[in-house]
């Protein structure tokens, strides 16, 4: 027992506890402050087993950008919050089954060395102690020496699946006007302005 | 109960009061760069600026804060308390701890932790939200308008922040902000035979990301010529028109204590830290701490400069820059640079 235990459990029970608000409150705008809440203490508790890597990635891509664009479209909705939550009890029983279900499998990912010793046996990379080497470093070695080629298709998959977004959005209004920057920059004054004599009384 | 008192009282007491020192130095520093910025800004429209408390007006700043903190605080009634009220105390709390991993000079660092840089990264990135809330919670069109545009130019412009920051992690092999200081010490002018000096620093061999950093960390930090998201002209004071007294204080030591930690961070990644300028006797001699306030002063000059005389951009220019010039710009540089360190050798 000690300070770390102290912080686990304050952690964990605030990460709890902000997950329950964040089914349970009545704006939906709460719900995603909640959700960024229980981000920041998992971010925490990551920080407390040593991945302060990972802890770090989560409070920048999920905080940081994630979450933005949930606040983002949240706020822009106008929707009515009654009307929302008027069944939410006849979807109980299928959240309960995937939570149900996600409890199982992280059970088996975690105590996976009870049910089959084999398994604990055959880890393919041993980690580095932290002593030794740090953490950015070892998931360094790990995605860009030993995996790479996973890694690029990772990355190829992600491009295929941007380009298909882009296609899906992407319209070609016919009546509309573009800044040219490189246009615009390239004018001179012989191609910009036309200098006219004026006579008097003639006009032009 | 004696291994208690050494083991967590005696730590935590000297934890507390390193920051609380900090704390204090950093708000004395905030309070005389933001009479800098309008002293610069003044002298550049030949006007003279705060001149009247004390001595030049050097007390201005806490006249103001004096003004702030006695006025009545007033809250709109359909404005949404909690989040109203919570928006400027999460400004300036998250602008405040990211000061925490900053060295100030060889090993005086509150939190010397090994990912020190991408920290300083999320504490930024989570920033913007202060300025949401405080939109959202006004309840009011033009708050919620800024807070909106503030939102997609914060976030846009993380990323070019964040591939700058890459290359120079890619030269230092490092996150920790220390080690990327100490690995200034030799550069491109040791390399050539000199001394170690200024030319090692590493806002030559990277010099478009430093231009690129710098003009970043404008946007970042809502100054002008990128205040889009107070342009007063359009929406009043953007996200702050709602408050005023303490919370509006807050917001704006919130703004300012950012733009201090950029100026910081500019130091850091591309002048060398606390390192002096020509190492020689007599320049080592002065206290590295002199050395970085001095560069990260002179950082706050230039913004100071920028907002004198550059005028505001347009938002979807803004837009523009930072998507269409900055991000493939700094990606090329994060290939450039990783294929140069590979063969040459250094990495």
């Amino acid at each position: 027992m000690g300070l770390q235990t102290l912080f686990f459990y304050l952690f964990a029970f605030i990460a709890v506890a902000s997950a329950f608000m964040v089914v349970s409150a009545r704006n939906p705008v709460y719900s995603v402050l909640f959700l960024i809440l229980t981000f920041f203490n998992a971010a925490g508790l990551f920080l407390l087993t040593g991945a302060e890597f990972l802890a770090m990635i989560l409070l920048v891509v999920y905080i940081g950008a994630v979450a933005v664009l949930f606040l983002f479209v949240v706020m822009m909705l106008d929707v009515d919050f009654a009307q929302m939550r008027a069944g939410v009890l006849e979807y109980a029983p299928i959240g309960a089954l995937v939570g149900l279900i996600l409890a199982a499998e992280l059970i088996i990912v975690v105590a996976g060395s009870v049910f089959s010793p084999e398994i604990a046996k055959t880890v393919p990379m041993p980690i580095p102690a932290l002593s030794q080497r740090t953490n950015t470093a070892a998931l360094g070695d790990v995605i860009y020496t030993h995996y790479i080629y996973f890694f690029q298709i990772a990355g190829l998959v992600l491009f295929v699946a941007m380009i298909g977004a882009i296609v899906l959005t992407l319209r070609h209004r016919p009546n509309i006007k573009r800044q040219n920057i490189s246009q615009q920059v390239g004018r001179t004054p012989e191609t910009a302005v036309q200098v006219v004599k004026v006579r008097p009384g003639q006009g032009l | 109960m004696d291994g208690f008192f050494s083991t967590y009282v005696w730590p935590a007491a000297i934890m507390i009061g390193q920051t609380l020192l900090l704390l204090v130095a950093l708000l004395i520093f905030i309070a005389y760069i933001l009479l800098a910025d309008r002293k610069i800004w003044a002298a550049v429209q030949l006007r003279r600026g705060p001149n009247v408390v004390g001595p030049f007006g050097l007390f201005q700043s806490f006249a103001d804060l004096l003004k702030f903190v006695v006025k009545e605080p007033v809250i709109p009634a359909s404005a949404n308390k909690v989040l109203f009220l919570l928006a400027p105390l999460v400004t300036v709390t998250l602008a405040l701890a990211a000061w925490a991993v900053v060295p100030l000079n060889e090993n005086w660092v509150i939190a010397n932790i090994n990912v020190g840089i991408l920290y300083v990264l999320a504490i930024s990135s989570l920033e913007v939200y202060g300025i949401i809330m405080g939109g959202w919670a006004s309840n009011s069109k033009y708050p919620f308008l800024s807070a909106l545009r503030s939102a997609a130019q914060m976030v846009s412009y993380e990323v070019s922040i964040g591939f700058v920051i890459v290359t120079v992690l890619l030269c230092v092999g490092s996150l920790n902000l220390t080690d990327i200081v100490n690995s200034q010490r030799d550069g491109l002018g040791t390399m050539i035979g000199l001394p170690g000096s200024f030319l090692d620093w590493y806002w030559l061999p990277l010099f478009p990301m430093f231009i690129v950093f710098f003009i970043s960390a404008l946007a970042e930090t809502n100054r002008p010529p990128f205040d889009l998201v107070e342009a007063e002209s359009e929406l009043v004071a953007g996200f702050m028109v709602e408050y005023g007294s303490t919370p509006y204080m807050m917001f704006m030591l919130g703004e300012y204590a950012a733009i201090c930690l950029m100026c910081a961070l500019t130091t850091i990644l591309f002048l060398g830290g606390w390192l002096p300028p020509v190492d020689v006797w007599f320049l080592n001699w002065v206290p590295g701490i002199i050395w970085f306030v001095l560069k990260a002063t002179l950082v706050f000059f230039m913004i100071a400069m920028v907002k004198a005389f550059v005028p505001r951009y347009r938002y979807d220019q803004l837009m523009r820059l930072g998507w269409k010039v900055f991000l493939p710009l700094s990606l090329v540089m994060v290939f450039l640079v990783a294929v140069t360190l590979k063969l040459g050798g250094w990495a």
